[in-house]
């Protein structure tokens, strides 16, 4: 296998006195998805946010190219190609969709995607570009986050739960564009609550639970109730 | 004909009032602090643009190409160096900064050039007036100031909605922690807000030294007229700056116009008044 993109070895991290992670370890190499599950609370969102530096760590517990990036500022990791479209979307609603896109964008690395691709992806947001990022529905808000992620044409891209709170037809028009996103060549980290959506699209996953690995591998490895298992933390 | 005279001067003070809060409103926006020496740093950019002016016998106005980027620096260090250690932890922590900046300013200014109000000698501009009517004549100077000031705010409204750096400072504003996430390096954005406020402070004293007396203790009292512009006008929205600082520059005129004393208590008086029946302003921002 080739020299992995992301590698996480032994990370622990939390906020304050609560310690969230305990000891992680998980590789993700180029062009790689991998999908992210586990029940609320499990770490998963914590997990990027160690990954981005918005949660500190020790720095050999995260290495971006075999460079240790943990505990580095969020933009200089964002320089580095990492992404992240975040929970909730959180777009700029003083922006406009186009505005959104073009932040993403500005201190780029160099790469395929551009406002244009973007909108080829998802044309709706040409048509609604100069609306404030707010006056969009859900699924388009969705759109503009991953959009905005993409203009900095990330080497790592994370999705910290694109289906939330979307009706399952938006999921569907949302996830047809992934396929489309992975071609590109980026690797992913996908945080899903949608189990079987998450490993239909990923090469492989990790599973999480009260913030350490409780399964890990390729989706057809595992049947559903090891999952199940895994997941809930029932039978062990 | 007494009474035009008075509103026309009221609104050409205005414009003055609204470079006075435009910095402020600036800063307030971005980084959501109230930056209590900002009345402090236009009498200091006031002090600056004099010791120019003594050293170098250049023109008042033309100080200006002097002041507003050494003022811009000084801004832009000052952030860096002592307000962002403060931001994010509270609110308290960076407002009782920009109080010990503005405490050290005014001490600093009275150690430097003694008590003594100053005044920066513009020449015969001062005097040229354009007569409008019998009785009524503008000042050329104050009209000047006032479309140097709709200019200005014009300029800040096109770097706030149509730069990179504006769109830098309104997503910082609206999410600073996914702000950083794409690239933005929140030290740096907050640095470059204050350099901007400090550039428009740095107009904003050079007018403020030529239209009248100023001494070290003059900060605190522009501090207000700006905050009452603002908040006159709502947050966030720099034409309705605009026009909080000509309503309060026409209200205190008005005020003068009835007795002298009671010209800053009847801008109080209607800042009062729109506080109370408008607590958002005049023109607050759509959302």
């Amino acid at each position: 296998m080739a020299e992995p993109i992301l590698s996480i070895a032994s990370l622990k991290a939390g906020y304050g006195d609560f310690q969230a992670l305990f000891g992680i370890d998980l590789e993700v190499g180029p062009g790689e998805t991998l999908a992210l599950i586990g029940a609320n609370g499990a770490g998963k969102t914590t997990l990027l946010r160690a990954i981005t530096g918005l949660v500190g760590c020790a720095p050999a517990m995260v290495r971006l190219d075999g460079r240790p990036i943990g505990g580095m500022r969020p933009d200089r990791i964002a320089a580095l190609g990492v992404a992240m479209v975040p929970e909730g979307r959180r777009l700029f609603r003083s922006l406009s969709v186009e505005e959104n896109l073009l932040i993403g964008g500005e201190r780029a690395r160099r790469g395929d995607w551009t406002l244009e691709r973007v909108y080829d992806l998802f044309p709706i947001l040409r048509e609604r570009r100069r609306n404030p990022a707010t006056a969009l529905s859900g699924g388009q808000q969705q759109m503009v986050a991953i959009g905005r992620a993409l203009m900095a044409n990330p080497r790592l891209i994370l999705f910290d739960e694109i289906s939330l709170g979307l009706a399952p037809v938006v999921i569907r028009d949302i996830y047809a564009a992934v396929p489309a996103i992975m071609a590109s060549g980026v690797s992913a980290i996908l945080v899903e609550q949608d189990v079987t959506r998450a490993l239909a699209v990923a090469r492989k996953f990790v599973c999480l639970q009260e913030g350490r690995v409780s399964l890990a591998g390729r989706p057809g490895e595992h049947d559903r109730q090891a999952i199940t298992a895994a997941y809930f933390g029932l039978a062990r | 004909m007494d009474w035009v005279n008075a509103i026309v001067q009221g609104v050409l003070i205005g414009g003055l009032y609204a470079l006075f809060a435009a910095g402020l409103s600036l800063i307030f926006g971005v980084m959501r602090l109230v930056n209590i020496a900002h009345g402090d740093m236009i009498v200091a950019a006031a002090y600056l643009a004099l010791v120019i002016v003594q050293a170098t016998g250049l023109h008042p106005l033309a100080s200006a190409l002097l002041v507003v980027p050494l003022m811009a620096l000084i801004g832009y260090a000052m952030q860096r160096v002592l307000l962002n250690p403060t931001i994010g932890k509270d609110l308290l922590s960076p407002l009782l900064v920009t109080f010990g900046i503005s405490v050290i300013l005014q001490n600093g200014l009275l150690v430097a050039f003694t008590a003594d109000s100053r005044r920066l000698a513009a020449g015969s501009i001062e005097t040229a007036s354009i007569q409008l009517a019998p009785g009524l004549s503008l000042g050329v100077l104050p009209l000047l100031m006032f479309a140097a000031s709709v200019l200005i705010i014009f300029g800040m409204e096109l770097v706030f909605f149509r730069t990179s750096l504006g769109r830098a400072f309104r997503a910082t504003s609206d999410d600073p922690e996914v702000a950083q996430l794409m690239n933005l390096n929140r030290n740096h954005v907050f640095g470059m807000a204050m350099a901007l406020s400090a550039a428009v402070v740095a107009i904003a004293g050079i007018f403020l030294a030529i239209r009248t007396n100023f001494d070290p203790a003059s900060g605190p009292a522009r501090l207000i007229f700006g905050f009452e512009a603002v908040i006159i006008g709502g947050l966030g929205n720099l034409w309705g700056t605009l026009a909080g600082g000509v309503v309060l520059g026409v209200a205190q005129a008005v005020g003068a116009q009835i007795s002298p004393g009671w010209q800053i208590l009847a801008g109080h008086l209607v800042f009062f008044l729109v506080l109370g029946l408008r607590p958002r302003g005049l023109f607050p921002r759509m959302d």
